[in-house]
């Protein structure tokens, strides 16, 4: 690891100006990916912004239309709230899905999404879920947010403060895992909103993206025999070691089905 | 009085759980000596590259570095290279080449990790920046990594003395006696297997710290390794051309071996040499993805292998070819594994009379491969029970069946790949596996399966093994350059206590409980009141180490032998004490009794005249109660078992479960049924690994190394593996006290196997690549629909 | 050299002066010489450096020591009882042969310990997937999966 300044904020405005000063300075969430990365000198920020101590980005409000998330929140706690597991359960499941039970009692729903890591589960909930991504500067709809790899709308020292899922009718997360790593292989989060159907999917492509196909055969007919006839295109899916594209197109029909059956219960 | 029941064969508890449990356990990065340095090593970024000039400078002013060495500086010094422990005769009566393997590089970087330069510094973190301001500057060179390609004409040239990368061609067993019995033969099964490389992975990575001490002109290497005297010898006799009085190999808590830290490595000589150079400790500790690209790998062979047989399914020759991958250098016992350790194996459990193999062994632009968990023997294991669950299949016998028309039963057995069984009982392994998998009941668990849209299917191997590979004087004319006995030593302490010292070294084996559980036994005394001591050079007499499952058939047996001239004198003593004949003084369980009579001795009495010798027969007999023994086997030993292995199949995603593993084992006697259960397990689990999880690829263009973190190279987790059912059945080892054969290795030879044979089974194809991984079966079920 | 950080670990308040750039696990293993806490990865897979911060198991290889501010932490040599009686826990591991060569068992024991505290009644398949942070070569699981369910029952029995 390089070395760097280090910084514990207050309070997200002095955070916000913190960074806004350097070019180089990053946030400090969970640490749980940025950490690695610079362990490895994948990453060299000049500085650290530790949000660790700032009380108001954590916490988790439920209201009739959905939750909101603090940015800081960790991954165990969104997925043990009964409030989260009542309003919205796919969103408490996919928690519990993500990394493994020492990254989950670290890692946070805003790292995670301002990271965009192309096989991270929390951004397929929030594309499936048509969440709204508060910053403290403004309110990102999620079909905005997510950009490319490791790519998103956030501006330079724009800071994610909470998020707002909206409930949706009936939802389920279902995940093929990278056998290493871990990550999603492919991951499909399926949200039949009450308004629509939404299939977003992560781990196939450079950053998390809906299916048009998968939402349009379901928006006709949410069943598992609509979504096991969709033949999702292979084109700018993800090509490595572990999965082909055309291995992971076929993976999405599949793991699409599967959503689809749990959400029916 | 005598001790209570015996403790040979009982489940006691081991005695090191507490320091482990406690995070009390000593390994070697735990271990910080007073002014100690830091070791960061400068790797090949390039599989093969001329190295033009390296610059020092900019490393050596970094805050805190205090000096950076290369091979030339190695090379001034006289530090030599590493030596191979094993010399192979090519067919052609030659020996097997041997390039010079120089602790850094010289002139040119033969593989990614390559060990090029090293920079030491006052913090780790210093010593990582220093070794990112090192200046080398490469030319690329176009490398080979791929074993099928690394022999070919025109592929890239790794060593001047090695043409067409080939180290050696080897062959065992009459080749046109098998040609004509395939000739003739009823049916032929053929395969072309790749028996995957793989990357060990011990949790603990490799460390090493060396120390110099001016003032008694000696060294000190504490390093994470499975044979400390060996090291010791390899790195003082060929490397440092140092006194072995002068110098100390402590392996002291090891995380984990399972063969890659058998071997003396360039970077334990470069921190003990430099320890010299700048009269302090250097501390050396590999991140993960160091050991990725500077372990020995294992495995990495291409194999074409036939099997003759009649028409009722006899096998009448077996005809094997392979190139084996031994990576840029040849490591310490690189040329034994494909040859000496894999095709003498190549018999199995069966009566084939007629065996041909052809070993080539050949150098690339990747690690150095050696022995891992089963080397050889593995990959021997997979050839045959492949071959014989195909052929199987092809003759449409029921694959128990075919193993049972073809098995050994007449002890001791000649095979005609030079080795001779001494015990088995193979019968008894195979029922007792079917019996245990419950293979009565298939049937209905597939068709539940088959209810659920899933695939099932059920494989077997029944492997066999031979370790604590001996007697040295015949391992001597094949080749081996070390001895293959162990030493030990009983230390009777004056109050009858006992520590006892091993040349075996325990790295989760259990040898503190196991080896005290015969010692308390054969002298009949609790096992609180004994100690094993391992691991330091200082301490034990002497010791070849803990590979090749030798432990307890080989240094157990040292310890017997030793503990048995324990006996001898203190009869002796006894019969003084007790004014009889020695003729007549037997020992029972702690008691030297004149035979006969109620007149008795206890063993702390015997040992406290020992050492205190005031009514003691000083005109025969010395003071002290202390022997060692070192003992040289008369053959190797052959643990054998049946593994059953059921699996399912997702066919939407490919993904393998394995079902149920059931593992009956014939391992000889055995000492703590606990540990020896362990043992399988943690060998099935390496075996599940190699099967269906891990693979290294390197990229055969780059020579980089694709799978160089657990981002990309995985060993099983817990959820990837079932609960296991274990079993044993018993044919003692002839030869030694004992009767135990060995029992580390097993599952990772018997399990690769199996595990594909029930995946093959389930797919319905003649065959599948290692790992199967879901996109692999995946495919593959997408091609059998396509066909 | 920079930065002053101060926790609690194992019961005891700790104060240090340490490089921005320390992770938690070199505080602990170099600075307070707790080295039963152990590094077998750089990619935060293997969960030999499992601790626990504020009663829940997290990766101390993965944060930095100054994330840990005002933490309580407890490494393993803090499990035992002072008078150095096993924790129902580490005696289940002992009495089922839940370790090998010992490496990763400090990481296992702390993260078993927090998921039994949730989860007393797990099954196999929960204590499976529980593990998915910590990586063993040696025991292939089975007596890590029995400890851990052997461990829990005796936990929640208050032993």
């Amino acid at each position: 690891m390089h070395a760097f300044k280090y910084l514990r904020a207050s309070s997200a405005n002095d955070a916000a100006a913190a960074v806004a000063k350097n070019s180089e300075a990053r946030y400090l969430a969970g640490g749980q990916s940025l950490v690695q990365a610079m362990k490895l000198r994948l990453s060299s920020p000049t500085d650290l912004i530790d949000l660790g101590a700032i009380k108001d980005l954590t916490g988790i409000k439920v209201d009739g239309s959905g939750v909101t998330i603090g940015a800081m929140t960790r991954h165990a706690d969104v997925a043990g709230s009964a409030d989260v597991k009542k309003a919205i359960p796919a969103l408490a499941a996919l928690a519990g899905m993500v990394g493994d039970r020492q990254v989950r009692n670290m890692g946070t729903l805003g790292g995670s999404l301002a990271n965009s890591d192309p096989a991270a589960d929390y951004p397929a909930a929030v594309l499936g879920l048509g969440a709204t991504i508060n910053t403290n500067k403004r309110k990102i709809a999620a079909d905005d947010f997510f950009k490319g790899l490791f790519e998103t709308a956030l501006q330079p020292a724009e800071l994610i403060t909470s998020v707002t899922f909206p409930a949706a009718k009936r939802a389920a997360y279902v995940k093929f895992k990278n056998q290493a790593s871990r990550f999603a292989i492919v991951g499909v989060f399926v949200a039949d909103t009450g308004s629509g159907v939404r299939v977003a999917v992560t781990g196939a492509g450079p950053c998390a993206f809906r299916s048009k196909e998968l939402e349009a055969a379901l928006s006709k007919s949410f069943t598992v025999e609509a979504a096991a006839a969709v033949k999702v295109p292979d084109k700018g899916m993800n090509s490595d070691l572990h999965a082909s594209a055309e291995y992971r197109a076929h993976l999405v029909t599949v793991m699409a089905k599967r959503a689809v059956q749990a959400a029916l219960g | 009085m005598a001790m209570g029941a015996p403790l040979i064969g009982t489940s006691v508890l081991r005695k090191e759980d507490y320091r482990f449990l406690t995070g009390a356990g000593q390994y070697t990065d735990d271990i910080s000596l007073p002014g100690q340095t830091y070791a960061v090593f400068v790797r090949s970024p390039h599989a093969h590259a001329n190295i033009k000039s390296i610059k020092k400078d900019q490393a050596l002013k970094k805050p805190g570095v205090l000096a950076v060495f290369t091979g030339e500086d190695l090379a001034a010094a006289k530090v030599g290279g590493l030596p191979c422990g094993w010399l192979i005769t090519d067919v052609n009566g030659q020996p097997m080449k041997e390039p010079p393997h120089p602790c850094l590089a010289q002139g040119k970087a033969r593989y990614v990790g390559d060990q090029v330069a090293v920079v030491i510094a006052e913090s780790l973190h210093a010593a990582r920046d220093g070794a990112d301001a090192v200046q080398v500057d490469y030319e690329p060179l176009p490398s080979v990594v791929d074993t099928a390609s690394a022999g070919k004409k025109g592929a890239p040239q790794l060593h001047e003395n090695a043409p067409d990368n080939t180290c050696y061609v080897w062959a065992i067993g009459d080749k046109a006696a098998v040609d004509k019995a395939f000739a003739g033969a009823a049916h032929v099964t053929r395969l072309d297997l790749v028996n995957n490389r793989l990357i060990p992975n011990a949790i603990e990575p490799r460390a090493a710290t060396g120390a110099y001490s001016r003032a008694e002109e000696a060294y000190t290497l504490y390093v994470s390794n499975q044979n400390p005297h060996v090291e010791r010898l390899l790195m003082t006799a060929f490397v440092l051309g140092l006194p072995e009085h002068k110098v100390r190999v402590v392996a002291p808590d090891v995380g984990g071996g399972f063969g890659s830290k058998i071997y003396l490595y360039p970077e334990d000589v470069v921190v003990t040499w430099a320890a010299k150079q700048i009269n302090r400790p250097v501390k050396w500790t590999a991140d993960r993805s160091e050991s990725f690209v500077s372990d020995a790998h294992g495995r990495d062979h291409v194999t074409i292998a036939e099997l003759a047989m009649d028409k009722d399914g006899k096998f009448l020759a077996m005809r094997v070819h392979t190139t084996a991958n031994i990576g840029a250098y040849l490591s310490t016992f690189a040329a034994a594994v494909p040859t000496i350790l894999y095709a003498t194996l190549l018999a199995g459990q069966y009566t084939t009379p007629l065996i041909y193999c052809e070993v080539t062994a050949v150098f690339s632009n990747t690690a150095p491969v050696d022995a891992y968990r089963g080397a050889g023997r593995p990959e021997a294991t997979y050839v045959v029970e492949r071959l014989v669950e195909t052929a199987a299949r092809e003759m449409k016998l029921d694959p128990a069946e075919i193993r049972r028309r073809n098995f050994i039963r007449s002890f001791p057995y000649q095979t005609p790949v030079a080795l001779m069984y001494d015990t088995g009982d193979y019968d008894a392994t195979l029922d007792g596996a079917l019996k245990l998998a419950d293979v009565a009941g298939y049937g209905k668990r597939k068709e539940d399966s088959i209810k659920r849209g899933k695939l099932r299917g059920l494989g077997y191997a029944a492997y066999i093994e031979a370790c604590g590979i001996a007697p040295s004087a015949v391992a001597g004319s094949l080749g081996a350059r070390a001895g293959l006995f162990e030493a030990g030593e009983v230390r009777v302490h004056p109050t009858g206590s006992v520590t006892v010292f091993t040349g075996s070294h325990s790295h989760g084996q259990g040898h503190e409980t196991t080896f005290a559980q015969v010692v308390a036994d054969r002298l009949g005394m609790a096992i609180e009141n004994v100690d094993i001591v391992h691991g330091d050079t200082s301490k034990v007499l002497f010791g070849m180490g803990t590979y090749g499952s030798r432990s307890l058939a080989v240094g157990g047996t040292a310890i017997v032998m030793a503990l048995d001239k324990i006996i001898a004198k203190g009869k002796k003593i006894a019969a003084h004490l007790l004014e009889a004949s020695e003729s007549d003084i037997e020992y029972d369980r702690g008691v030297f009794k004149v035979a006969g009579t109620d007149k008795q001795k206890m063993f702390g009495e015997v040992a406290f005249a020992a050492y205190v010798p005031h009514n003691y027969p000083h005109d025969k007999l010395e003071p002290g109660l202390n022997e060692n023994a070192f003992y040289d086997p008369s053959n190797f030993t052959f643990p054998a078992g049946t593994y059953v292995c059921e699996v399912e199949v997702d066919p939407d995603t490919g993904k393998v479960t394995v079902d149920r593993f059931t593992a009956v084992d014939d391992f000889g006697k055995i000492v703590n049924p606990m540990i020896v259960e362990g043992q399988v397990h943690g060998g099935l689990t390496q075996g599940i690994g190699q099967a269906l999880i891990e693979g290294c690829v390197y990229d055969k263009d780059s020579g980089q190394l694709l799978t160089g973190s657990f981002m990309d190279y995985s060993i099983p987790r817990a959820d990837d593996v079932p609960s296991y059912k274990v079993d044993t059945r018993e044919t003692p080892c002839t030869h030694n006290p004992l009767g135990v054969k060995g029992c580390g290795e097993a599952g990772a030879i018997g399990a690769p196997a199996a595990l594909m044979n029930a995946i093959t089974d389930a797919l319905g194809v003649k065959d599948l690549p290692m790992p199967a991984t879901p996109q692999t079966v995946w495919k593959a079920l997408r091609a059998k629909k396509a066909a | 050299m920079g930065v002053k950080v101060s926790m609690t670990v194992n019961g005891k308040q700790v104060s240090s002066e340490v490089e921005e750039r320390t992770l938690l696990v070199t505080l602990i293993r170099e600075q307070l010489r707790l080295t039963g806490t152990h590094v077998g990865c750089d990619t935060a897979q293997c969960g030999a450096c499992t601790i626990a911060m504020n009663g829940k198991a997290v990766k101390s290889c993965s944060m930095l020591a100054m994330q840990a501010e005002g933490a309580d932490i407890m490494t393993i040599e803090g499990v035992a009882k002072p008078d150095g009686t096993l924790h129902p826990m580490q005696a289940a591991f002992k009495e089922n042969h839940g370790l090998q060569c010992g490496f990763c068992t400090p990481g296992m024991v702390m993260n078993a310990i927090d998921f039994a505290k949730r989860h007393p009644n797990a099954s196999e398949q929960e204590v499976r997937e529980a593990l998915d942070g910590n990586l063993c070569r040696c025991t292939g699981y089975h007596n890590i999966v029995k400890s851990i369910m052997a461990g829990s029952k005796a936990m929640a029995a208050g032993k």
